[in-house]
């Protein structure tokens, strides 16, 4: 039996969209309409109503929750985006082996194959109350007294967040700069731009496409974590997510739809809005 | 062009950044794996007290803390089927794309619509619809749907980054020459695809096999290593939990070199036979 030519792309993508249809499409249709669904003890009713989206509104604990999650989005995109783009800078621009330039790259990469968990529990006997900073910390003679707002504070949260997420910025950035051609930068140097020039004028704009993506993934992986907010703050304060999470313990199904809805929005806006900014695609395709 | 290549002020600045960022990168980690190895007396923190491998025997005592051994193959196990299922998807997809057909362009943004959404919410989801139809969640059915929606978008855009710099003329070359769409497949473009399906595979079993939202909600009755690690966090307070991360590490570690090494000996060896 002979297949015609024209149907083998349907044939060789029906596996992925099948799957997609089947655990992305379904559920996240699934979601949306549980979000008006009505509950009661314990008990999800088919329904139609707007409750749960205004318990959602009304309470004043989701806007506190949003507003941090968006200060630690912005402050982690800030801190990625610095340090994605001087690591990915000297890796293109100064190190000049090829050999050395993917060995490095690999080393950058190397940690985002392993256990997000435990790199993030790794923190805690750095940054404890007896951890390795303090120790060193006291025995420099440089403070008396533990530093207490080094774990289980903002500051850990942020630290745990950079290390986590960092390399998406590397990554990207890095593959950006990569096919900038260098005699555009040696052309600039020549006809007497400064360094700061070369990299304000050529380098960002060249690499704009990088940092859209780079940023859409710092982004969202903030917004949708969960657990990282919850252990390093020690409690203190959850994420978005884990306030879901804590809905779909109590069975509380149709409200925990309706947060996840309300994420979901939030993220897609806070892509939208760097979409707005640098048009991937057509930088892309171009 | 001299002038620009030449070691300036800002090359030692940026090395010195670049080395201050691994250590940031590892440091942390290697800590943990050395604490790993703590005596039976030691606590959480340094110093050691003692070296033993007393953490290692107490993560297979089951009652303490909790069922390594069995997320550890479920894991492993689930990892694997990840794997398998995302290479072979996403190279038939990712060969698809390479002409314009019909609904392309919405399977695309399927595909990172489902990269960028809250793991969670699609976890919410894939549970509440086996709630429907009233069957029970497992690891095999449902945690394996949920991972491949995080799996197979990325597996995919890695292959239009391998498929753009693959030439088409070899392809046309063999059908010149007479082969059937099957042996071109087998013969030309897949060995010339290889390192990229490795690096698709690498994908697919880490992420997997350290997924954590959407296999919360989809898993069924037992855990995987990431959910059962989570738990730990929770209730083990000693370094037991050190342990478990180093010998997660070591699986990772054995998938990133067995990888990343056969890419580079058949990288090797292809330039080898370049140079006769």
């Amino acid at each position: 039996m002979k297949v015609p030519s024209s149907i083998v792309p349907y044939i060789q993508v029906a596996p992925l969209a099948l799957i997609l249809l089947v655990f992305f499409g379904i559920p996240l249709v699934t979601v949306v309409v549980v979000s008006f669904f009505d509950y009661v003890n314990f008990q999800t009713v088919p329904a139609f109503m707007l409750y749960n989206y205004e318990e959602v509104f009304t309470s004043g604990l989701t806007i506190t929750l949003y507003l941090t999650m968006l200060k630690y989005s912005v402050i982690v995109w800030l801190i990625t985006l610095f340090i994605g783009f001087n690591v990915a800078y000297f890796l293109v621009f100064h190190v000049q082996s090829l050999l050395w330039k993917i060995f490095l790259f690999l080393v950058c990469t190397v940690p985002f194959w392993t256990s997000n968990i435990i790199r993030m529990i790794s923190w805690i006997p750095v940054l404890g109350r007896n951890g390795l900073v303090n120790q060193m910390l006291i025995s420099l003679g440089l403070i008396d007294e533990p530093l207490d707002f080094l774990l289980f504070s903002d500051f850990s949260v942020i630290v745990a967040y950079v290390h986590l997420f960092t390399l998406f910025m590397v990554v990207t950035l890095f593959n950006s700069m990569a096919r900038i051609d260098p005699a555009i930068l040696e052309a600039a140097v020549d006809a007497g731009a400064s360094r700061w020039q070369v990299i304000t004028q050529i380098v960002i704009p060249l690499t704009k496409t990088g940092i859209a993506l780079g940023s859409i993934f710092v982004v969202t992986l903030v917004m949708g974590d969960f657990f990282v907010v919850k252990i390093m703050s020690g409690g203190q304060s959850s994420s978005a997510v884990y306030a879901m999470w804590n809905e779909i313990s109590m069975l509380q199904y149709p409200s925990a739809a309706a947060s996840a809805v309300i994420l979901l929005i939030v993220v897609v806006l806070m892509v939208v809005a760097i979409l707005r900014v640098v048009d991937v695609r057509k930088e892309l395709s171009g | 062009m001299a002038q620009y290549r030449k070691r300036s002020w800002t090359f030692y600045v940026l090395a010195t950044f670049f080395i201050l960022f691994v250590l940031f990168l590892y440091g942390p980690m290697l800590a943990i794996y050395i604490l790993s190895f703590q005596g039976p007396t030691g606590g959480l923190t340094f110093p050691l007290n003692g070296v033993s491998l007393h953490w290692f025997g107490a993560l297979f005592e089951q009652q303490r803390t909790g069922d390594f051994a069995g997320s550890f193959t479920r894991s492993i196990l689930l990892a694997f089927l990840v794997m398998i299922c995302t290479v072979t998807f996403s190279v038939m997809a990712g060969l698809a794309f390479r002409r314009r057909f019909f609904g392309s362009t919405a399977i695309f943004y399927m595909a990172v619509a489902s990269l960028v959404m809250p793991g969670l919410f699609l976890s919410l989801g894939i549970g509440l619809i086996f709630r429907v139809i009233d069957v029970p969640t497992n690891w095999y059915v449902s945690a394996l749907g949920a991972q491949l929606t995080w799996t197979l978008p990325f597996g995919l855009l890695i292959m239009f980054a391998v498929l753009s710099r693959f030439n088409r003329s070899y392809e046309e070359a063999a059908r010149d020459l007479g082969a059937t769409n099957r042996q071109t497949l087998q013969y030309i473009v897949l060995p010339i695809l290889f390192p990229g399906l490795i690096a698709v595979a690498l994908f697919g079993f880490t992420l997997s096999y350290d997924e954590f939202p959407r296999t919360l909600l989809t898993v069924g009755p037992g855990n995987t290593l990431p959910l059962e690690i989570y738990a730990m966090t929770t209730t083990v307070t000693s370094p037991a939990l050190y342990a478990l991360g180093t010998v997660t590490t070591v699986v990772s570690f054995a998938a990133i070199i067995l990888s990343l090494g056969s890419i580079a000996i058949i990288q090797w060896r292809r330039g080898g036979r370049f140079r006769k």
